[in-house]
């Protein structure tokens, strides 16, 4: 059963389990911090295929068997299949669920789809309108500079602000019973837009949404910080991280009384990759939450965690309008599998 | 125009822009002189190199040695474009390498490559200017104004 929290948080009386995860990366992420927590790193960031939007489609087919496959279940059990991702008319997700079968719900929220699509498949299930849910979602560098910046292979200079679009793929199976991860709660982000027009400082977009989604959060569920072994946002990187930080300070959140990080900024190593800022796109926090996270949840490092995915919603075109761009961000509370949890707890 | 913009914000907005702005890490602008300067000189000497090269070996006039030139530092971009290169050149080195003609090749080129999945017609042809078509139009504008110019005060010959 789910109930709404204030003004725009579920609780999920049941916490739903998520079964199982699949993460495949590229590359570039592959020699990454974090490369031994993926299920599989490509050597080619083509796959195989003749362009980078096959590619990137290829990346979510991958995650999404994967996280089948590890539950033992086929496509025919699965419900439904929510899933977005940064390309036009949510083009990755549509062919992929093509390719699965599985009834689908497309959504778009930027780089916040990752927990944008956890929220509802854990809604879904929940509710009971669901048996098993299977929440993905992808981004490819190549796609995103494609479509968002420059050609690939052109050669511009990127501001030390910029940020590095993660290639890869997430997808997690939600479920109503069995062992794994649990999610207790979710808060639905509302739209922020501060008036940052330059489309390479994205962390600054997103900022002030992330900062909104948590304190709703706490405010919400009653909560506080230290509820928390760990809060992490979804690519906001160095500058946006620090932006973070400082309107935290501001609006007298203790933080300090949990641990705060940044997806973006535990993806790459600073000193060898040069990725400006930091990572971002839809896979950056799908990949570290469902890889790395989910990992250290069923460990019993972490036994409450929350992940608040951040989004640009930039459009080219509006910006070219002279346009600001607005920031989204989703958060969902996970938990320690149960085992874990009544151990300790 | 960047004032316009500020203006139309409300007051929470410019207080946060100036919050924002004051963690963004600027530019290093004197090491990208630095480097624009050195990476630009050194194409150009390559340039001039290739040039004298014409003159010397191939018998030709500086103004007649001018024309390959060009169409060998062109093809020398392209190749580098092509083989993932020119980018992380571009990245380093900032206008030294986007200034010279090589930069424009680049511009052309990369786009070329990456809209060839999309057919030769409706992708490569079509997107091959995307980046570099604005040079043109504005580049023509202005060669007709100084013509212009020129005209009006009976420079012109």
């Amino acid at each position: 059963m789910t109930i709404l929290k204030g003004h725009q948080s579920w609780l999920f009386r049941d916490k739903p389990v998520i079964l199982s995860a699949g993460t495949v990366v590229g590359p570039f992420e592959g020699r990454g911090p974090l490369q031994n927590d993926f299920d599989i790193v490509h050597d080619d960031s083509l796959v195989g295929q003749d362009s980078w939007e096959k590619a990137e489609r290829t990346f979510l087919e991958e995650a999404s068997k994967i996280a089948l496959q590890k539950a033992g279940l086929t496509q025919d059990q699965i419900s439904f299949y929510v899933g977005g991702d940064l390309m036009n008319q949510i083009t990755s997700s549509s062919y992929a669920a093509r390719t699965l079968a599985i009834p689908y719900l497309g959504m778009f929220g930027a780089c916040s789809t990752s927990m944008e699509s956890l929220a509802i498949a854990s809604y879904l299930i929940s509710t009971g309108g669901a048996k098993y849910a299977l929440a993905g979602t992808c981004s490819h560098n190549s796609t995103a500079e494609k479509q968002f910046r420059y050609p690939t292979e052109y050669g511009s200079q990127k501001p030390p602000y910029a940020q590095y679009t993660v290639t890869g793929a997430g997808a997690a199976l939600v479920a109503g019973e069995g062992v794994g991860p649990r999610i207790a709660a979710a808060t639905i982000g509302r739209v922020v837009d501060m008036g940052i027009t330059d489309p390479f400082n994205m962390g600054a977009a997103m900022a002030p949404a992330a900062v909104d989604t948590i304190v709703s959060h706490f405010r919400d569920l009653g909560v506080g910080p230290d509820h928390y072994d760990l809060i992490v946002t979804g690519d906001l990187a160095k500058v946006g991280y620090e932006i973070a930080t400082d309107l935290f300070d501001k609006h007298r959140i203790p933080m300090h009384k949990t641990r705060y990080r940044d997806c973006g900024m535990m993806i790459y190593d600073y000193d060898k990759q040069m990725v400006q800022a930091g990572g971002s796109g839809c896979a950056c926090s799908a990949v570290v939450t469902y890889g790395h996270l989910l990992r250290k949840l069923s460990q019993g490092e972490f036994r409450r965690i929350l992940v608040v995915a951040t989004g640009a919603l930039m459009s080219p075109l509006a910006l070219q309008q002279s346009e600001s761009i607005p920031g989204i961000a989703h958060a969902v509370a996970l938990e320690a599998p149960d085992p874990i949890l009544e151990k300790e707890g | 125009m960047a004032n316009n913009k500020i203006k139309k914000l409300t007051p929470v907005q410019q207080e946060y822009r100036q919050l924002a702005l004051k963690r963004q890490p600027a530019r290093p602008v004197g090491v990208n002189c630095l480097r624009a300067f050195v990476v630009g000189g050194l194409i150009c000497t390559l340039g001039q190199g290739i040039q004298e090269a014409f003159m010397h070996f191939a018998d030709m006039t500086q103004k007649e040695a001018a024309a390959p030139t060009v169409a060998v530092l062109i093809a020398i971009s392209v190749v580098l474009t092509a083989m993932g290169v020119y980018d992380k050149l571009g990245q380093w080195a900032g206008a030294g390498s986007a200034v010279p003609v090589t930069g424009f090749a680049n511009a052309m080129s990369s786009a070329a490559i990456e809209h060839r999945s999309e057919g030769l017609v409706l992708g490569t042809g079509a997107n091959m200017f995307k980046l570099a078509g604005s040079v043109i139009v504005f580049g023509t504008v202005a060669a007709f104004v100084i013509a212009l110019i020129r005209f009006i005060f009976g420079y012109g010959g």
